[in-house]
């Protein structure tokens, strides 16, 4: 049995107690009490001090919320777009209008499939060029009407398959960027669950890139960097470790701008309140950025991303 | 003018001599060929016409017009920001790069002039580990991008690269960013911008700023694409056709504009260039 299935089956006795407590009239407040406190220790010892690859796991956890989840959860109104006008419709990626709080805004993410058949839909959030050229839609649509744009990121990666490469997944990664470089609106990325290589950050180029406490954003996914680095396909702990994927790290290296904390074992222990932490801090980022002119907030993206990069001087003077 | 004279090894010298070690194999026709008439012959086999590697100095030497090239490349060398280490620790790897290449990192960037017309040039290495884009790598193509803006002359970037650097972790991711952010003033100042890929050209470099030419230019023989055949196979468990990812792929599916010998590149990129230069 798994550390999350004892702390479910504790869950289910103390709820059971509960229930005899109600019905029944038995005094059963302490022994409940007791294994509250109980359920709280476990709770914590295994969830306070995450490693990272215990991380990555609660990233792709199964019950784990995914955009859909939140567009419902977060904002009203979602009126979804469908298609790229060229090729299709791809449901890896959805965008559409919505509102936050009565404000307008454009949304663009990646969205898992649950089941079997909803994956077979969704191709487990892994978006063909048609899914970012929808994107692109929607986000030069938001820049006509003054939108900001959010994106939420949730994807292993771009499809990989033969499909993919046939319509240029590459360049389609690429126009979505260039799109996002210029785009005259604020927009904030969210990272809520897998930000998976170049089809994370080709959703990704933003004002404001935060992440969930669990989430994580990767160059590459710990498996394939064991495989091409370590050679051996059992290091993806190590590779974890060592690619500094989660929200904290990045948070100490500079390269986001902020945490949402999730409940204690993941966003799905108690998804409303993480849907209002994301809420707010949404709100709250919107609001920054609403007051900032277009053109100051173009060149202040720029300055963002030109200087994104550790590098030594090797200059001779310098020695 | 090389800015950085005293460090030979990190000097551009197109008059090198190559490794004279008489013999190699070619690995397409099994033949045993004469390393010189190879090199002399660009790095084609002259028994069956196989490309091999060109290093990023004979691809400026092959290009530019003699005695034209000036190296701008950025007096920087790779950090370690995660303290990276897989089965060798980071700047070890880089270390054994440069003593192997007598490059900084992965890329080559100068002043130079193609029949006259004068350009900015980037030209990347594989050799240096698989030509991976990291922060080097991404900051250098932004310098020749604004040293092409600076002096009002296109930019070309031969790509040559697996992809990301893995061992910087995102800091690599974000370098796609960064290149297409720059690459954007360079449209803005009305700057042709011509890409030319060369095998491989695939991942974070082939999703970013190698698509984004005004004109992309395959060599004959580039791999082209964004996820490798192995990893499309193992997620996929897709048949994938022989031609997957050749130059005439990506050709046939639209993602390049033309498909060059490395024999004609060179008038290839005169040709295109003169446009841009009447037109201004």
């Amino acid at each position: 049995m798994s550390d999350e299935q004892t702390l479910d089956l504790l869950e289910a006795k103390i709820e059971e107690l509960r229930h005899l407590d109600a019905t029944d009239g038995i005094d059963l407040s302490k022994e409940i009490e007791k294994l509250e406190t109980k359920l709280e220790e476990l709770r914590h010892e295994l969830y306070a001090n995450l490693g990272d690859w215990e991380r990555v796991r609660l990233a792709r956890h199964p019950k784990r919320p995914y955009a859909l989840d939140y567009i419902d959860a977060v904002f009203t109104d979602f009126y979804e777009l469908h298609g790229d006008r060229i090729g299709g419709d791809d449901r890896a990626l959805v965008a559409g209008l919505a509102r936050l709080d009565g404000r307008p805004v454009a949304i663009v993410g990646q969205q898992k499939g649950r089941s079997t058949a909803e994956n077979k839909e969704r191709f487990f959030g892994m978006p063909r060029p048609q899914g970012y050229r929808k994107g692109q839609r929607a986000m030069r649509l938001a820049e006509r009407f003054g939108f900001p744009v959010i994106t939420l990121i949730d994807t292993p990666g771009a499809y990989p398959g033969l499909e993919s490469e046939e319509s240029n997944i590459g360049g389609a990664i690429a126009e979505s960027l260039a799109t996002m470089v210029g785009l005259r609106v604020p927009i904030v990325a969210v990272v809520i669950g897998e930000g998976g290589s170049g089809g994370a950050l080709a959703i990704g180029l933003a004002d404001r890139v935060l992440m969930l406490e669990n989430a994580i954003y990767t160059v590459i996914s710990p498996e394939s960097a064991a495989v091409i680095l370590w050679k051996e396909k059992e290091r993806m702990k190590d590779a974890a470790e060592a690619l500094n994927l989660t929200a904290d790290h990045l948070l100490e290296l500079g390269l986001i701008d902020g945490v949402i904390p999730e409940p204690l074992g993941g966003a799905h222990k108690d998804f409303d309140r993480t849907a209002a932490a994301l809420k707010e801090e949404l709100a709250a980022r919107l609001d920054e950025l609403a007051a900032i002119e277009p053109d100051t907030l173009l060149d202040v993206r720029y300055r963002r991303y030109r200087e994104v990069g550790r590098y030594r001087d090797a200059s001779p003077e310098s020695e | 003018m090389p800015i950085f004279r005293e460090r030979d090894y990190l000097r551009v010298d197109l008059e090198r001599e190559p490794d004279e070690s008489l013999w190699m194999k070619c690995k397409a026709c099994g033949e045993l060929v004469f390393k010189r008439r190879v090199r002399e012959n660009n790095n084609v086999c002259p028994s069956c016409g196989e490309y091999f590697f060109l290093t990023a100095v004979e691809r400026v030497g092959l290009l530019v017009d003699a005695g034209s090239f000036q190296d701008v490349t950025r007096a920087i060398v790779a950090d370690d920001p995660l303290g990276f280490s897989d089965r060798k620790a980071y700047p070890e790897r880089v270390a054994d790069a440069q003593a192997n290449t007598g490059l900084r990192d992965a890329i080559l960037v100068g002043r130079a002039a193609i029949s006259g017309l004068p350009v900015v040039i980037g030209v990347m290495d594989f050799r240096f580990i698989g030509g991976s884009m990291g922060s080097v790598v991404g900051e250098q193509i932004c310098h020749g991008i604004e040293t092409a803006i600076e002096d009002r002359c296109p930019f070309v970037l031969v790509s040559s690269s697996g992809g990301a650097r893995l061992q910087e972790g995102l800091f690599s991711l974000l370098q796609m960013a960064k290149t297409v952010s720059v690459r954007a003033r360079l449209a803005e100042a009305a700057l042709p911008f011509v890409s030319v890929m060369t095998y491989p050209t695939s991942g974070g470099v082939q999703a970013s700023i190698a698509s984004l030419g005004d004109v992309i230019i395959a060599e004959r023989g580039a791999l082209i694409g964004f996820a490798g055949r192995r990893v499309i196979q193992s997620a996929m468990a897709q048949e994938l056709p022989d031609d997957f990812q050749s130059d005439a792929f990506a050709f046939e599916h639209g993602a390049i504009d033309r498909v060059v010998g490395r024999d004609g590149m060179r008038d290839e990129l005169a040709s295109l260039l003169s446009f841009f230069v009447e037109a201004r």
